[in-house]
């Protein structure tokens, strides 16, 4: 079941559309990725989902309801541009934003307490913010996201500004939350953690779905048809074999072994190219290349650019 | 708990506990009732002994005056020297030339600045002694002087209240004291609400907190937290400098003043009038003026300007923190919303002399200066005839801060979303209609 529905959700600022009939879904317990360039309308519609704004039109639910105003306390919000206040102690400021959210003073307490132990900051319970550095405030802004358990996590660029051991807690965190049953989406412009751990995703540009579906998926129906093959022998002697019905992309050479990667060409298989390539060298390897979402993304829009301009008269 | 409350609270909570909170609460009672005591001081008790030589080249006013406990008169008719005078024992030289009767006039010439009761001492005894010397020059009896010096004392009374004297002027000098009170603090803290909203804008936090609150929850419970600072710190100041200053004053005086006031009291008038010098007579005509006012009116009525007046500005103070990005942009804003209570505040010491001009009477009720401008009306109070005149500017006032509330909040809760852009008020404008 979809935790949560996007229905036809539209949106405009004084003539400019920021969401066109936006519409999916985001299953239960899964890591979803909300992907688009700057200015898409990636945050606009996540305010839309906050409640921050309202939508012109169309219909938003969590777990089958019409989003209402204590549905609020059951989402966790991770802002792309967050802040804390600078004079206030660290644990105050925590339990009191626990505290908007819903929860109990002592509940707030004991949870943040050891959310706190948990990260190994607990040192910082009563220091003043203005006191810690980018990336320890950052810490604390997810631990205040999470800690009212919410079903619903929205992470807006969560990994910026962390360290790389600091970025693999918080992904393990993201994991964590999901498995205990919580739905996440993440949006950012960091594809390399969005092939690690989304599920599934959407690419908004210019305020519409460009691209939608399971991670995998993507990168299957992206797949560009071309094999990385590693081997020992003549270059010359493969590049050679090579002349038709295949393409050689690239070449490198690498510790004594050539690495190549070759698109195939007029429906030949994977076996074609094996059988050709045996007969001229010692193939020690060979890998189908996925795209990266990096790629997908990039293709993704500028496939959408051709096609604009190509309607333009 | 309620989630305006949590926000009331920590509004409230992290200001009060501020250092700068608390330095200028002690502090403001101490420099108020430091000045107040220093003036008194200076103006009454002088204890050391004042002796004064007298170089009367008149040869007319020689042991003519009367020494008092502290203040004693030496004559001579020669000239003392500056540098003579500064070695003596002598506090003051006093010079009485020899046309003083023709030309009044006299020098006094100090070591150490004599106090104003000290000064006016002196005045009286010279005054006297020359009255007396022109008497006899003229050839007119005393007794006939007497009664010939008039002090002419015209009763001014309303025609529909003849039972009291009128004393309305005196009245809006005490109104214009509370009008002062509420013009500070509205600025002082209407101020304050801007800069807790662009604190907000400008840490990014108000995304947190908008994604968990309304944004005109956290409007109103940022101006009503800090509404209660203001009003915490006013509660501080006066009980603290009421007590400094009985403080001061039984350190300062030996017998303080109260209690002869309320001995005058219980005299006949006859008695009063004679026994009162002019200092005690105007400490009497303060407390007569002081019963006057209706002071549970008044103070309630206070109450509701100051909390009705800030509401009014401060909402419209929160709408320029959130529609700006830095202190810099809020000029522009900033002064056309200050314009308003301080052409109040001119009309209100315009309201001292004349309280019920046309023009005080409308500006008492248009809700931008009337928080300002009533409180001088009040303290001359109202008759059945013009009470409508209150309940209006009541009236008024409370529409007037839902207005500006609702035209703020629609500003408020678009501008603290909007980074980088400079708002004009084109912008606000949009705002207000798509909000």
């Amino acid at each position: 079941m979809d935790k949560l529905t996007i229905e036809r959700v539209s949106k405009g600022f004084y003539k400019h559309n920021a969401l066109t009939e936006v519409s999916f879904g985001v299953k239960e317990k899964s890591i979803f990725g909300l992907l688009g360039p700057n200015g898409a309308g990636k945050t606009t519609l996540i305010r839309i989902i906050n409640q921050i704004i309202s939508a012109d039109n169309g219909e938003i639910r969590l777990s089958g309801e019409l989003l209402r105003p204590n549905h609020i306390e059951k989402i966790g919000y991770l802002p792309e541009e967050r802040g804390l206040y600078k004079k206030m102690k660290v644990g105050e400021q925590a339990i009191y934003l626990a505290q908007l959210k819903g929860m109990s003073k002592a509940d707030a307490i004991q949870q943040l307490k050891s959310w706190f132990i948990k990260f190994d900051i607990i040192d910082w319970w009563d220091k003043k913010v203005e006191e810690l550095s980018k990336g320890m405030a950052q810490k604390i802004q997810f631990i205040i996201t999470v800690v009212h358990e919410p079903d619903l996590l929205i992470l807006d660029e969560p990994f910026s500004g962390f360290d790389p051991i600091n970025t693999n807690l918080i992904k393990k965190e993201i994991l964590a939350l999901r498995d205990r049953g919580a739905t996440v989406i993440l949006s950012t412009h960091n594809m390399g953690s969005v092939e690690e751990i989304c599920d599934e995703i959407v690419l908004i540009d210019q305020s519409e779905i460009i691209l939608e579906g399971k991670v995998d998926e993507l990168r299957t129906r992206f797949k560009p048809h071309e094999y990385e093959i590693t081997f020992n022998g003549s270059i010359l002697g493969f590049t050679n074999a090579m002349w038709t019905n295949f393409e050689l992309v690239d070449k490198a050479k690498q510790n004594g072994t050539i690495k190549a990667r070759v698109k195939l060409l007029n429906d030949k298989t994977l076996n074609d190219l094996l059988k050709i390539a045996i007969a001229h060298v010692d193939v020690l390897e060979v890998k189908e290349v996925l795209p990266s979402m990096n790629d997908i993304f990039i293709s993704a829009i500028e496939e959408k650019k051709h096609k604009k301009e190509a309607i333009k008269p | 708990m309620n989630k305006t409350l949590l926000i009331i609270k920590r509004e409230y909570l992290s200001r009060v506990r501020k250092k700068s909170f608390i330095i200028m609460t002690i502090l403001g009672p101490i420099l108020i009732a430091g000045f107040i005591s220093l003036a008194i001081y200076l103006g009454l008790s002088d204890d050391s002994i004042q002796n004064i030589v007298v170089i009367d080249q008149s040869k007319m006013v020689t042991n003519d005056f009367e020494d008092s406990d502290k203040i004693k008169f030496f004559y001579t008719n020669k000239n003392l020297s500056d540098s003579a005078f500064e070695n003596s024992a002598y506090n003051l030289m006093m010079i009485v030339n020899e046309h003083i009767v023709e030309n009044n006039k006299a020098v006094l010439y100090y070591k150490k600045y004599p106090s104003i009761s000290v000064q006016s001492y002196i005045n009286d005894q010279l005054n006297n002694s020359l009255e007396k010397i022109k008497l006899k020059m003229h050839d007119i009896d005393s007794k006939v002087y007497l009664d010939i010096r008039t002090a002419i004392n015209i009763g001014v009374f309303d025609i529909k209240d003849v039972e009291e004297e009128s004393r309305k002027t005196e009245l809006a000098g005490v109104g214009f004291f509370f009008a002062i009170i509420i013009y500070m603090f509205i600025l002082l803290y209407a101020v304050q609400v801007m800069r807790g909203v662009m604190e907000e804008k400008t840490t990014r936090i108000v995304e947190v907190l908008v994604s968990s609150v309304k944004p005109f929850q956290l409007m109103m419970g940022k101006i009503v937290g800090i509404a209660m600072v203001g009003l915490t710190q006013f509660l501080l100041w006066i009980v603290l400098t009421f007590a400094l200053i009985t403080a001061f004053q039984s350190m300062i005086f030996t017998d303080p003043l109260a209690p002869e006031i309320i001995a005058q009291q219980q005299m006949t008038p006859e008695l009063q009038q004679e026994l009162l010098t002019p200092q005690q007579s105007s400490a009497g005509e303060m407390l007569d003026l002081l019963d006057r006012i209706n002071f549970p009116l008044m103070i309630g009525m206070f109450l509701f300007y100051f909390l009705g007046g800030f509401l009014l500005y401060s909402a419209l103070f929160a709408a320029v923190g959130a529609a700006v990005d830095s202190e810099s942009e809020t000029q522009q804003f900033v002064m056309p919303l200050t314009i308003p209570l301080v052409f109040g505040f001119i009309i209100g010491e315009f309201a001292i002399l004349n309280p019920d001009g046309a023009s005080v009477v409308w500006f008492s009720i248009i809700p931008f200066t009337s928080p300002v401008v009533m409180m001088i009306r009040l303290a001359n109070g109202f008759t059945p005839d013009t009470v409508w005149q209150l309940y209006l500017s009541i009236a008024l006032l409370i529409a007037g801060f839902v207005f500006t509330t609702w035209i703020a909040s629609k500003i408020y809760r678009i501008g603290i979303l909007m980074y980088g852009n400079k708002v004009n008020y084109k912008e606000l404008w949009k705002w207000l209609r798509h909000g």
